[in-house]
């Protein structure tokens, strides 16, 4: 994805000014939609920034977005803070959580690390269950702002652009191009004197500040805070399935698998709710047996086989 | 002194489920995070049979096991082949089994949830005895008996017979086992079966004395990886020590602090496994 001309710019800025002028020929039911469209956006082009090249399935993500939204019903409820500045705050806490986790298990087989974030959002939420009933009091938290759809769904959209930003000046950088070499081969990579595990740490410490973030600002959409709630092991599922379905090799990739499946899921889990998690195991099964390099990566195919 | 038999008669439990794993993954190389419906599986037909026909949950154990070794050998005949024979390196197979068991977990949570809603609950020799001065109920007891024979049983014969030999000799290196005339692919579906058969066999000696849902494998998955990471990927003895521990330790902080944080107690020893033994117990460094 090289912008050597002003035209892929343009188009990006563009669609940037579309989706913004959204909210005001959608509303209700369907700006509901876009907004849960935008934070699956932001959540998976972030997972796919470090689980694209690492190869690493990262199933963090619900801890993390709960870690977010909790902060900011518990700073609001409790402490009395503004919603700004908990939803600065938790991004941080989620990093800061991001960095431990990374520097325990991503030094090791990958295997260890999809093993350590599996359970890590239910652990969390036991975590915080626990100490919210012992020493919290079991009240529950209420975040309460005077945010509408529209303006979460802005925020959400302005995350989501900040990633696309943020992955498009990664892949030109340094720490980018040590990336593309340690998924190519990780040997390789360590012999031309990459330092992988902190290129693979600070790239998930950077997923987690975007969970936490992502969270943060849809805690409103809750009103009502409970562990329970925002420690969703599914969350962390459905953004590996959208993201992988769209191609996590490509920056724009996991948008294309965003759309689609959030309609989809939407679908399924209103009108066959009790068959919803049978289709979350049909939708893996059907991206690793029949598109295993998600929509980008076939279309890459067929346009190669065109040329040839 | 309770904590401690509850604790080690837990981790019986444990460690059969972890044989199960270690099998799938140490020799079939595949890291089967639907190991834990296996298990649910196992105590799904536990509690069907008993409560509708009233059979003893140790004969659902003899009857569950072939079932779930010819299941788990066609699941991996069927799906999980096509993956190793595609995969180019061992990374790619982690990830695409991963992501493929990940499916056939959902996928039988939903059918189980489909099949039965509600916790599997049902009462079977839950009577005390008394043991080494604890009282303890007497299904836990059985079913510790019941997993230290089968666990003993699959031991003697990887150790003992030729097929198991040809089994260990794939869990070492695959290539020299191949080179010596061992057919891995047989091998591996073999372990991979085995590995199935246990776990259901795990299930259902679990279900006498701890209430199940549809939904709770991911649980055992995951405390069945914390295990085997523990023990060294494919070492039994290490397994079983694992085990006994993760019993022990759970039971521990379940009754001295809060049941809610077995989890939390269960990645508490995961993690000083990969700070202080990542290669396991009885592994030796860089092997």
């Amino acid at each position: 994805m090289r912008l050597a001309s002003a035209g892929p710019v343009a188009a990006a800025a563009a669609a940037l000014v579309a989706a913004a002028a959204l909210p005001a020929f959608a509303d209700g039911y369907w700006l509901s939609i876009a907004v849960t469209v935008m934070m699956y956006a932001a959540l998976a082009t972030s997972w796919a920034l470090f689980s694209g090249p690492t190869r690493y399935v990262a199933l963090s993500t619900g801890a993390f977005y709960g870690i977010g939204g909790y902060a900011v019903g518990l700073g609001m409820s409790d402490y009395d803070l503004s919603f700004w500045s908990m939803a600065l705050t938790a991004p941080l806490i989620a990093t800061a959580l991001a960095a431990l986790i990374g520097l325990a298990t991503l030094r090791l087989s990958g295997v260890y690390f999809v093993i350590f974030t599996l359970g890590l959002s239910e652990m969390v939420r036991n975590l915080v269950s626990w100490v919210q009933n012992n020493f919290l009091g079991s009240r529950g938290l209420y975040v309460l702002t005077d945010f509408e759809e529209k303006h979460i769904y802005w925020m959400l959209l302005a995350v989501t652009a900040a990633v696309l930003v943020f992955g498009w000046r990664l892949g030109r950088s340094r720490l980018g191009f040590a990336l593309r070499i340690l998924g190519d081969d990780e040997e390789v990579a360590r012999h031309v004197g990459v330092d992988t595990a902190r290129a693979k740490i600070l790239l998930f410490m950077s997923t987690g500040f975007v969970a936490a973030l992502v969270g943060a600002i849809t805690a409103p959409r809750y009103y009502y805070i409970e562990p329970n709630v925002v420690f969703s092991p599914e969350l962390s599922f459905l953004v590996v399935i959208m993201a992988l379905l769209g191609g996590a090799g490509r920056l724009w990739g996991p948008l294309l698998g965003v759309v689609p499946f959030t309609l989809l899921w939407e679908a399924v889990t209103v009108s066959f709710p009790s068959a919803a998690t049978m289709a979350l195991g049909a939708a893996f099964l059907a991206i690793v047996y029949l598109i295993p390099d998600g929509v980008t990566g076939l279309v890459e195919r067929i346009a190669a086989r065109r040329r040839a | 002194m309770d904590i401690v038999i509850s604790g080690l008669l837990l981790g019986g439990a444990y460690a059969l489920i972890a044989m199960g794993l270690t099998l799938q993954y140490g020799v079939a190389r595949i890291m089967n995070l639907a190991n834990g419906e296996a298990l649910v599986l196992g105590a799904l037909a536990a509690f069907w049979l008993y409560t509708m026909q009233g059979v003893s949950p140790l004969a659902t154990v003899l009857l569950i096991a072939p079932l779930a070794f010819a299941g788990s050998w066609a699941v991996y005949r069927a799906l999980l082949l096509p993956l190793v024979r595609r995969a180019r390196d061992r990374g790619r197979l982690e990830v695409d089994s991963i992501l493929a068991t990940f499916g056939m977990s959902f996928f039988l949570v939903g059918a189980m949830t489909a099949i039965h809603g509600e916790y599997f609950t049902y009462s079977f020799l839950a009577e005390p005895v008394r043991l080494l001065g604890a009282t303890l109920a007497l299904n836990r007891v059985v079913a510790f008996a019941a997993a230290a024979l089968i666990g003993a049983a699959l031991w003697l014969w990887l150790e003992r017979s030729r097929t198991g030999m040809a089994v260990r000799a794939v869990a070492v290196n695959p290539e020299a086992a191949g080179l010596v005339g061992v057919d891995v692919e047989r091998a591996s579906a073999l372990a991979f079966a085995l590995g199935g058969a246990v776990t259901a066999a795990g299930g259902a000696l679990v279900s006498t004395f701890v209430t199940l849902d549809a939904s709770v494998g991911v649980l055992f998955t995951m405390k069945a990886l914390i295990i085997v990471i523990m023990g060294g990927v494919g070492d039994i003895r290490g397994a079983v020590l694992a085990a006994l521990i993760l019993g022990l330790v759970e039971t521990g902080v379940a009754v001295l602090v809060d049941p809610g944080l077995t989890l939390a107690a269960a990645y508490l020893i995961f993690l000083a496994v990969l700070l202080f033994r990542p290669q396991g117990l009885f592994g030796r460094a860089g092997a």
